[in-house]
């Protein structure tokens, strides 16, 4: 319960600074621009496309790379959304507040990032939006978006929780965001070096996992491997926060 | 009387030195405890780890009967604390800041509303509620800082340097507050300021060097501070050598041509015999003053002699 309060007042503070609505606003003109070029682009091939036996649909045409093209567009924003989160509490000196308040450090670092999270929830309604619009004029294969969706927010809530532990290492949220998008690049492009599929580099790429679900793969293998990552980077999170209290 | 806060042998290391070495002491319900040290002694390292912010290498703290290494929640309930930079979200307003406290302190939802305005009566903010914090004067900024520390009303209130920075009328309206504090909780206030120290506590700790080197009551402290020294003024004086056959003068050392510091004997007080003689003798005595010895006095010889005992250490500072 004082975690959801946590994370409210985090959601909301996003809210007291431009912060949150220039990054609501800025995300969602570059996608919607690019929702528009891959629209004309498939009005173009559409009479194409028709003729063809076993042509490939709206979705794949459309969706799928929207919304692969919006991960890598948030590869750069979420770091700045997570930047603050620990670091600035430690340059204000606000943390002993939180420390010395009944609280446990798993509560305020669950409540950091559920608030973070709220806010990716928010973004990814807003953007699941134009590929919804589309059913306007045609249908959509609602399973691959949906599984297409899900692989955004998991990829997301991993980037968040990254950067939240990148967060907590500094007391400067230029530098969290910094090392927080090197991570981010790096874990992206890390499979770019070993050619074969089934390298532990491949494996490790937040990249591949997310295409899988991209083109309507559900597979349990890449939705555990999002948790753990998330699960990874909030434990040492909270450690990280423990360790802040003993003798050094 | 019960015993809030006890804490046992707790030790603290910064890399290879040693902050706080071994220190034990208790507060009992009612009392204002004044944390004294120069700067750098660990009385902030100290507060710190009472309010666990720091978790101590050795040692055990109880709060309320609570052990805070073992049941952190529990214990950290029973406690308001400011640091000495005040945690403050600026860009909030005061009743917003307020409430954030009042929510991270647990206090359940009905009673949110009374304890704010509780707290901002008393901590004299009652007209600023609407205000961002940025807006306000160091001095209420500081209150902000004690009105979260009281807010859910905890029996042991924790203040690091609650003066530092202020004018000598809002420090005269914070040591006011402090005052009123220890009606209803016990405190724990740090300072290098003495008479903050005279002024508000009943008992006093020195610590330097990581060490406590003095846990006294105020009243036993003022015991200290009486001397056994005159100080006397003759326009017109008499041989030393005279002075010194009166009974009761042990030493007499001459300022200047006309002022004189007179030793006594405790249990012996010559100042009687003094003006008996210096009217019949026409010395012309145009003052006569017992020397009390200062806060200050203890403290230098006190933190002194320390330095002088481990000269190694203040080599690594």
């Amino acid at each position: 319960m004082i975690t959801g309060f946590i994370a409210w007042r985090e959601f909301k503070s996003l809210f007291l600074s431009p912060l949150g609505w220039s990054i609501l606003g800025v995300v969602q003109l570059i996608i919607a621009y690019q929702f528009l070029e891959q629209l004309e682009q498939y009005m173009l091939i559409q009479a194409e496309l028709a003729m063809q036996e076993q042509a490939i649909g709206v979705t794949q045409i459309i969706i799928a790379p929207l919304l692969g093209s919006t991960a890598i567009i948030l590869l750069l924003i979420i770091p700045l959304l997570t930047m603050r989160l620990i670091s600035e509490e430690r340059r204000n000196q606000t943390l002993p507040l939180l420390f010395s308040a009944p609280l446990s450090m798993t509560e305020i670092i669950l409540g950091k990032y559920l608030g973070i999270l709220t806010f990716i929830f928010l973004m990814v309604g807003i953007i699941a939006l134009m590929p919804f619009s589309l059913l306007l004029g045609t249908d959509i294969d609602l399973g691959q978006t949906a599984a297409a969706l899900l692989g955004l927010t998991l990829l997301l809530a991993s980037f968040a929780a990254a950067g939240l532990y990148m967060s907590t290492l500094t007391r400067q949220p230029a530098v969290a965001a910094i090392n927080t998008f090197g991570l981010l690049l790096f874990l992206w492009i890390i499979n770019w070096a070993g050619e074969s599929n089934t390298s532990l580099l491949a494996y490790l790429s937040l990249l591949s996992h997310f295409e899988a679900l991209l083109k309507g793969l559900f597979n349990s293998t890449d939705i555990c491997f999002f948790l753990l990552f998330i699960l990874l980077f909030i434990t040492l999170s909270i450690r990280r926060l423990e360790h802040d209290r003993l003798p050094h | 009387m019960d015993t809030l806060i006890e804490v046992k042998n707790i030790s603290y290391y910064y890399a290879q030195q040693c902050a706080v070495n071994n220190i034990s002491f208790s507060l009992q319900r009612g009392e204002v405890l004044g944390f004294l040290g120069p700067n750098g002694a660990g009385k902030s390292t100290t507060m710190q780890m009472l309010t666990a912010n720091l978790t101590p290498a050795i040692g055990e703290i109880h709060i309320a009967g609570i052990d805070l290494l073992e049941y952190p929640k529990r214990a950290k309930a029973m406690l308001g604390y400011l640091p000495d930079t005040p945690p403050l979200y600026k860009e909030m307003r005061v009743d917003e800041y307020l409430y954030y406290c009042a929510r991270i302190q647990r206090i359940a939802a009905t009673r949110i509303t009374s304890a704010i305005d509780l707290a901002k009566q008393r901590c004299g903010l009652t007209d600023v509620g609407k205000k961002l914090i940025n807006q306000l004067s160091k001095g209420y900024q500081q209150r902000v800082g004690i009105a979260q520390a009281i807010i859910h009303t905890p029996p042991v209130v924790i203040l690091d340097e609650p003066t530092v920075g202020l004018d000598p009328i809002q420090i005269h309206d914070i040591r006011n507050m402090i005052r009123d504090l220890a009606k209803e909780h016990s405190v724990i206030l740090s300072t290098h300021i003495l008479p903050e120290v005279q002024a508000v506590c009943d008992r006093v700790q020195i610590i330097h060097q990581g060490e406590l080197v003095l846990n006294e009551s105020i009243d036993a402290l003022e015991q200290h501070l009486q001397s056994t020294v005159l100080l006397l003024a003759l326009a017109n004086p008499p041989e030393i050598e005279y002075l010194k056959t009166l009974p009761g003068i042990i030493e007499i050392n001459q300022q200047d041509d006309q002022h004189f510091l007179v030793h006594y004997q405790a249990d012996n007080n010559p100042t009687q015999r003094l003006l008996h003689h210096a009217v019949q003798k026409d010395w012309g005595l145009y003052e006569l003053t017992p020397q009390k010895l200062s806060l200050e006095n203890i403290f230098m010889s006190l933190t002194l002699q320390e330095q002088d005992r481990h000269p190694s250490q203040e080599s690594v500072a």
